[in-house]
């Protein structure tokens, strides 16, 4: 039986380690961390005071009237979709509008809007609230706004999965070009909640690392003294496209996206299961649906986000189902935790592994935890022949998303 | 009581602010819509801006009767 073979032409990102994908990518394999301490007035009352801020602010990139229009999580989709788009090359290819879809999601929406828009209806009334709240707030915002500037008119689909978001967009993308609704996808995730309300929320789950005197060590995954996640933000783009539409252009290729696994928990809302039998179905599917076996696949970019019980579920999942072979890393030891588009900056740390045959590094793993017993690519990048790579994506509702990226 | 020029002055800076209207493109004969491109949602901010800076009340049904700055100005200047 044949399939749709579905390629990546094109990438973009706005991250804390850098306004670009090159600048973000080389940040990674300097092993560079982006956390950095809250200065912000608001921050001093809160229990974490340290996350992963943009490195490069919207306001530099996007003229002023445009973004004051726009939740931040919408502008840096905007910026990240911007990039992937000149990447790829379409611009001028000729392609249908109505063969190009958006599939584009966030963890949480527009947050900072909604929060600062309730303290003007507070403070100063009703009348005051801005016509612009809705389409600020609106979780499809970002989908919608890249879908508008690249004139996309097969559909502009918005995800909406914790944690799993961003990965889960970019299988959307892979599922509507195999079904034939559309040739070219913008896929990925944005998110931007450094505000203390989400922060003071995580916080109160003690998910987050305290280590405020440390900022640059407190994204540790694996290691035996992590305390919790580091706040990220972000977003990336992907841009995905048919395998013979791409070829037929004389498009660069990045790598194949190979296969998708997504499955539901359905035991906590919040709570990853101990045993990560989710998280095992969904890496299994991905790769039976790549056409692979475990052992094809020699590098995962692990989900592993610094939590006690979250990093060692999934080294679990990852034996079960890939086996012992695997060098594995996690680039939020120096993202942070972009939450809804960690899926999307971390497809993109794979897709570059992929193609210059090297592994970013997972910083602060100074102690590792002595139920790690696979190999990490700790402290500094390494380079590996890799064919296939795996990204895991898990989310708060139990949502697991596993992408298969194949050199091509 | 502010002159018809400081009306349209500062009419030019709130359209500024939240359109990115040029203030030198700003006159009475302008239409809101036509000559500055101003849309229906940013129409909106520039009506709650005036109002503050004015300390009018321009309600909603007198809005569409506001076609050009100058229509805007003869508002403000009789209700201020």
């Amino acid at each position: 039986m044949s399939t749709v073979d579905v390629v990546v032409t094109g990438l973009g990102a706005t991250t804390p380690l850098g306004g670009d994908v090159a600048s973000t990518w080389d940040a990674m394999l300097a092993g560079r961390s982006g956390v950095s301490p809250l200065t912000q007035e608001w921050a001093g009352q809160l229990a974490v005071r340290i996350a992963a801020q943009l490195a490069v602010d919207p306001a530099e990139v996007i003229e002023r009237v445009k973004l004051r229009r726009m939740d931040r999580a919408e502008a840096m989709a905007l910026i990240a979709a911007k990039e992937a788009w000149a990447d790829s090359g379409l611009a001028d290819s000729g392609l249908d509008p109505e063969r190009l879809a958006v599939s584009y999601g966030t963890g949480i929406g527009g947050a900072i809007t909604t929060l600062e828009q309730d303290d003007i209806l507070e403070k100063s009334g009703p009348r005051r609230v801005s016509p612009h709240t809705v389409p600020m707030l609106m979780p499809n915002g970002p989908a919608a706004y890249i879908g508008l500037e690249l004139g996309a008119r097969a559909g502009v689909r918005a995800m909406a999965s914790a944690c799993a978001t961003g990965a889960e967009a970019v299988a959307l993308g892979l599922d509507l070009i195999r079904a034939g609704r559309a040739d070219v996808v913008v896929a990925g995730s944005t998110e931007a909640v450094v505000h203390p309300l989400p922060i003071a929320g995580f916080a109160s789950m003690r998910a987050m690392s305290t280590r405020n005197d440390e900022p640059e060590k407190a994204s540790r995954p694996w290691d035996k003294n992590r305390d919790g996640f580091v706040l990220g933000e972000g977003a990336g783009a992907l841009i995905l496209e048919r395998a013979d539409h791409a070829v037929a252009r004389g498009a660069r290729i990045y790598a194949r996206l190979a296969g998708a696994g997504i499955t539901s928990d359905g035991y906590d809302i919040v709570q990853p299961d101990p045993e990560c039998r989710g998280g095992i179905r969904a890496m299994r599917m991905a790769i039976q649906d790549a056409g692979l076996t475990g052992a094809d696949i020699h590098h995962v970019n692990a989900h592993a986000t610094s939590t006690p019980v979250g990093d060692m579920g999934e080294i679990k999942g990852i034996k079960a189902s890939v086996g012992t072979h695997p060098i594995l890393t996690s680039t939020k030891s120096m993202s942070g935790h972009l939450l809804g588009a960690a899926g999307a900056l971390e497809s993109i740390a794979t897709i570059l592994a992929l193609r210059d045959g090297v592994i970013p590094p997972t910083i602060n793993l100074d102690e590792p935890d002595e139920r790690l017993d696979l190999e990490v690519a700790a402290h500094k990048a390494r380079t590996a022949d890799i064919r296939a790579a795996m990204n895991n994506s898990f989310g708060f509702g139990g949502h697991n998303v596993a992408l298969i990226f194949t050199k091509v | 009581m502010a002159t018809r020029t400081e009306i349209t002055s500062g009419l030019a800076e709130i359209l500024e602010e939240v359109a990115g209207v040029n203030p030198d493109d700003v006159a009475e004969e302008k239409s809101f819509t036509d000559d500055l491109d101003v849309d229906s949602l940013s129409m909106v901010e520039v009506v709650v801006a005036a109002e503050e800076k004015f300390g009018v009340k321009i309600p909603d049904n007198e809005v569409q009767n506001l076609k050009t700055v100058g229509d805007a100005v003869s508002y403000i200047e009789a209700n201020h």
